[in-house]
């Protein structure tokens, strides 16, 4: 329950951070953000490395930004992103989902942009970003790219970013006014992940009639998932219970979740249907005058 | 391994050692500074009996390196009285015998005090859910909950608690203490 030895570099700027990843490649080297993750992986000995990158000390990564949708440094705690008066006002969803992440502890260290390279297929942050097509800025040698979310998520735990690039941040744009949202999450303990958790946004026109749907879903597969189904099935429809639980159930049916201790592949498909309906109810009664 | 040196202020006193990377925040405390008010259970960030306070916030000390907190302020347990003065959140805590086996004791405590500190009036709800990265194997949180609640109406006034079920268990359980 020790970590396995090793050498800890503490980065004073991303440029730093980056010129060690490139220079340590060949000796195991990782990023080290809250360490919420990392470090019980450590503990466990389900990982080790030779060298950690630590990055909390990066001043230019601690930063939100208002503008063009929201951006966040990659070491902006969740805490933070909890607390700003921003982030509620440009994106409710974002701000509910990120007070699912483990508890204030956990939430006064962990990172959003730890939570995105971490790419745990439970995890909310993904997800938003899968719903609302956000995506991140990474650093290599080389020069800065953007990852969209739809090419970032590659597998469990597993990214596209290249092993010496580094994730500096997180862009997940506003919700559009009068967008209604839900977060809707089952674990079995307050804090833990979620066995399923679905997102949702939905608008409607002048006449009722839904204009827009996004579905998104965490727990379900190896990466964060958006249903075309439930998007397609949506739009233009009129609001009511029975669409909510016709939409969840034909949206669940084509899921192909895997079985664990914490819930069967049935399970979680009957989950994620419960959810979908409750989800995509509490994002109509959002929508119009947000709530 | 090479070693590395860390400056840290801890309840107030200064404090220099040298750490190998790899060292805990939790080990640093109890091994190298012993103070062993602060315990470790899972070791891995999920039972929260680690929990202190760096500058000022409650986080996980088994989740921090030691090298990570050089130049930082933390609170443990040890910090909370002064002298034979029990802190309010503890002194709460006894009156509504809040805890039984006491191995969970500081990683409450410590996580209630940033509750308190922040001047938080939580409902029975929203303490239930902030205490809930504690976990307790003896009492089943009744108690605690008690206890905290008991302090928060002490400390910041009346807060959401007043007229729930937890007011009146502090109320009861204090009855029949006296």
């Amino acid at each position: 329950m020790k970590p396995a030895a090793f050498e800890h570099h503490a980065a004073g700027s991303v440029e730093e951070a980056v010129s060690l990843l490139a220079e340590l490649a060949d000796e195991d080297v990782k990023v080290l953000a809250g360490g919420q993750s990392l470090v019980p992986l450590l503990a466990l000995r389900l990982a080790s490395v030779g060298h950690l990158v630590d990055v909390n000390g990066v001043a230019e990564l601690t930063s939100i930004s208002n503008g063009d949708g929201l951006r966040f440094g990659a070491v902006v705690r969740h805490r933070q992103v909890e607390r700003s008066p921003e982030v509620a006002a440009a994106n409710p969803l974002l701000a509910a989902a990120v007070r699912r992440i483990g508890h204030t502890a956990i939430r006064n260290r962990g990172t959003i942009g730890g939570t995105v390279a971490h790419a745990d297929p439970a995890a909310e942050i993904p997800a938003v970003l899968a719903l609302l097509d956000g995506s991140v800025e990474v650093r290599g040698v080389d020069g800065t790219r953007s990852i969209a979310a739809a090419e970032l998520f590659d597998g469990y735990f597993t990214t596209t970013l290249e092993p010496e690039e580094l994730l500096t941040s997180v862009h997940v744009p506003a919700l559009p006014a009068g967008t209604g949202w839900s977060v809707q999450q089952f674990s079995r303990r307050s804090g833990d992940y979620g066995i399923v958790t679905v997102l949702a946004t939905l608008a409607r026109d002048g006449d009722g009639r839904i204009s827009a749907a996004r579905v998104a879903y965490a727990g379900v597969d190896a990466v964060p998932l958006r249903s075309s189904v439930a998007e397609t099935a949506l739009v233009g429809q009129t609001a009511s219970p029975e669409l909510w639980t016709a939409v969840g159930h034909d949206a669940a049916a084509v899921l192909e979740p895997s079985s664990d201790l914490n819930g069967s592949a049935e399970y979680r498909r009957h989950l994620a249907a419960t959810l979908t309906a409750r989800a995509l109810q509490q994002a109509s009664e959002r929508a119009g005058g947000r709530a | 391994m090479s070693e590395r040196t860390v400056q840290v202020t801890v309840n107030g006193v200064p404090h220099e050692a040298s750490v190998e990377a790899r060292r805990t925040l939790t080990d640093f405390i109890r091994e190298d500074l012993r103070l062993t008010g602060t315990h470790v259970g899972c070791e891995h960030g999920v039972c929260g009996a680690c929990t202190v306070l760096l500058d000022g916030e409650a986080v996980r000390a088994c989740l921090l390196l030691a090298v990570q907190v050089d130049g930082r302020e933390i609170r443990t347990i040890e910090g909370l009285a002064t002298g034979e003065q029990l802190h309010p959140l503890q002194e709460a805590l006894r009156d509504c015998h809040s805890f039984q086996c006491g191995f969970c004791t500081p990683g409450f405590v410590m996580t209630a005090v940033a509750l308190l500190e922040e001047g938080a009036t939580p409902n029975e709800e929203e303490l239930r859910e902030e205490l809930s990265g504690n976990l307790c194997r003896c009492t089943g949180y009744q108690s605690i909950v008690a206890g905290v609640a008991e302090a928060v109406q002490r400390v910041n006034g009346s807060g959401g608690t007043a007229g729930s079920s937890v007011g009146s268990d502090a109320q009861r359980v204090e009855e029949i203490s006296r």
